[in-house]
């Protein structure tokens, strides 16, 4: 090989070793982390103005979230329980499982248009996303860890203490920072892209079962589940009897009002498709089942007005409402590689 | 001027005196927290004391948040502080707080809230003295938790024969925030020279009685809102002016 061909080889092989360098690195750019506001999305509940996004920020929410670290054997992520290809819900777990295989109370929730919420849990119970991981964190059946110890674990974790020192300068490890930066990763999971939002933007068609599950929701559903977050973020009771082995009573625990027992926050319905079982509980496995019971008539009496007046559904009609229910799903925001976890290329 | 003698020179300045400049109509201001048990000094785990009904209880853990300061002067001018302290009878040095960039002049009256203001209750992560480390947080019902007070009776009808009010709330109805007015004996001189002093007395037994007297029996735990405002009538009037 003569000199110039010696030289055109070096530069090929480190351009290729900066990029691979650049893959291990998982960073992030500044525009994977804008916040873009959906056409026709209100405006979000949750500030980022009060914790500016950053890709470094993003990064290290992203590696907590994903690391096992965060609970008291290392057995434990916030994955564990909110898995991606499920729109960050437990696939087909009823009730949530944490560490020592311990079961919780309540079915794992999607985590998506967080930002747009004004409170957190079924119950409402929390009322910033940056503090609703304290709850899984902390509880004995879920992480089981305590702040001031995984923050000891951090600090003692190479990789931690050098990502700290790049996002801020110092060597200051804390809870606000640790919240801040998951705050950052689950409020940026933002579901818009599904067929429904195409639909509408005019950029793809309905069949006609698919419209007519449209029509039939807007009259039958979307007083609680309102487009286009498909939840009103009101808390009601929507007639589904409680399990009296659970005994939950919802929203009533945290006013102690009589009148707020058995209600739940309304869920949106976005991958709806993928965040099977449904209800606060995971009672059901099949949407099939949900219709089923929004069609029933035997309600208890203090069932919501509006789920009285849906009446008897007919075969078709439910199966109309399902078909439209499924546009739901966001496959973009399902495979988006920005939520992947960074363990697992 | 060179660029390294500029480099020399701005050094030092950040380093003189000089540069507290902005400070200089500004005075300081400690204050002190002195825990009581009705007229002992309060001594946590091993003193017994006696309740409104005779029964017997110990102390093993006293805390609460004293926040959004504000000093009265004698002019009726009011100067505020957005300050969050949690005072803490097992940690010597949160029991003295310093404030500072008071303007200088009498003040006649202080002015504070017993727990932490509704927008603090919604900001999410905090660092500080409202950082959750400090195990004053509620993660299932968001909220800070204005005032710890644990202990033991062997009146209490709670496991382990334990007594623990844990209180705070910041939405109607059981909004548990409590503002108090201290007014000094004779007026407080703020001066640019030295620091000024207040003390302050915290009666610790106001915590479980008037208005309402509690009976360990009854009532050995407070941890939610239910009863809690109970708790926070009680101990709006445990702090006076003293030693
Ligand atoms: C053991 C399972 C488990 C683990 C681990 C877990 N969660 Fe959750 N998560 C749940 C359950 C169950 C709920 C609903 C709780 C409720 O309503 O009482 C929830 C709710 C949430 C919500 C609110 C969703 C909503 O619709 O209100 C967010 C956000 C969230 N989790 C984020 C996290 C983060 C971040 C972590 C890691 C620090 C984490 N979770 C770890 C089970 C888990
Ligand atoms: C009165 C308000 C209300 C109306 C009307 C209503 N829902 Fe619901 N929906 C709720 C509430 C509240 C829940 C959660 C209940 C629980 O878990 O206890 C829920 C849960 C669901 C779930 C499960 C979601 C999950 O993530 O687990 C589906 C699916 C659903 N509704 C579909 C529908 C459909 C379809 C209609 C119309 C036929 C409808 N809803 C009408 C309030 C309502």
């Amino acid at each position: 090989m003569n000199k110039k061909g010696t030289i055109v080889l070096l530069i090929t092989l480190s351009i290729f070793l900066i990029s691979f360098i650049r893959k291990l690195d998982n960073s992030f750019s500044k525009k994977d982390v804008e916040l873009k506001i959906p056409k026709g999305f209100p405006k979000p509940n949750y500030d980022f103005s009060e914790n500016p996004l950053s890709p470094g920020k993003f990064e290290l929410g992203r590696k907590l979230f994903y690391d096992p670290i965060l609970s008291k054997d290392s057995s434990t992520s916030c994955e564990s329980c909110h898995q991606r290809v499920a729109a960050f819900a437990h696939i087909d777990h009823a009730l949530s499982h944490g560490i020592d295989s311990k079961i919780g109370t309540r079915n794992v929730p999607a985590i998506q248009n967080m930002i747009w919420r004004d409170t957190y849990m079924w119950d409402g119970g929390v009322n910033n996303l940056e503090i609703q991981p304290l709850n899984p964190i902390t509880s004995p059946i879920e992480m089981n860890e305590t702040l001031p110890n995984i923050i000891l674990k951090l600090k003692a974790n190479k990789g931690y203490s050098a990502l700290f020192k790049k996002i801020y300068k110092d060597t200051v490890i804390n809870s606000e920072r640790i919240l801040k930066s998951l705050a950052q990763f689950t409020g940026l999971m933002i579901s818009a892209n599904s067929r429904y939002d195409k639909y509408k933007a005019g950029k793809d068609t309905f069949s006609i079962q698919e419209k007519n599950g449209l029509v039939l929701f807007k009259a039958k559903c979307s007083s609680c589940h309102k487009e286009p977050l498909f939840t009103d973020n009101s808390y009601r009771n929507n007639g589904i009897l409680p399990d009296t082995s659970l005994n939950d009573i919802g929203r009533g625990k945290i006013t102690n009002l009589e009148t707020d027992n058995y209600k739940f926050k309304v869920p949106s319905l976005r991958n709806i498709e993928m965040t099977f079982p449904y209800m606060h509980d995971g009672r059901y496995k099949k949407l099939k089942e949900v219709l089923n019971h929004y069609s029933s008539s035997n309600h208890n009496a203090t069932t919501d007005a509006e789920i009285k007046k849906i009446g008897e559904l007919n075969d078709r009609e439910r199966k109309d409402i399902i078909a439209f229910l499924l546009t739901l799903t966001d496959k973009e925001f399902l495979s988006d590689k920005r939520f992947t976890d960074p363990n697992r290329k | 001027m060179t660029r390294r003698v500029q480099i020399f020179f701005g050094i030092l300045f950040t380093l003189s005196p000089c540069a507290t400049n902005a400070q200089h109509s500004k005075g300081l201001l400690s204050i002190g927290f002195n825990h009581y048990v009705d007229s002992v000094k309060l001594k946590l785990d091993t003193a017994i004391y006696k309740n409104e009904f005779g029964q017997t209880y110990n102390i093993s853990n006293f805390k609460y948040y004293i926040s959004n300061i504000e000093l009265i002067s004698e002019t009726g001018k009011i100067v505020y502080l957005k300050e969050y302290f949690l005072i803490n009878e097992d940690i010597e040095t949160s029991k003295k707080v310093i404030l500072s960039s008071i303007p200088k002049g009498k003040y006649t009256s202080i002015r504070f809230m017993i727990g932490v203001d509704s927008l603090h209750n919604c900001k999410g992560a905090q660092s500080g003295a409202l950082d959750p480390v400090n195990a004053m947080f509620w993660t299932w019902n968001t909220g800070y938790i204005f005032m710890k007070l644990e202990g033991k009776s062997s009146a209490s009808t709670a496991t382990g024969k334990t007594i623990e009010y844990h209180i705070g709330g910041y939405k109607e109805p059981a909004n548990c925030i409590r503002t108090v007015t201290l007014n000094f004996d004779s007026p407080l001189t703020i001066t640019l020279k030295q620091t000024s002093d207040i003390q302050i007395r915290v009666n610790a037994a106001e915590v479980l009685k008037t208005p309402t007297a509690i009976d360990f029996s009854k009532l050995p735990t407070v941890n939610d809102s239910k009863n809690a405002t109970l708790i926070a009538d009680n101990y709006i009037d445990m702090f006076s002016i003293g030693k």
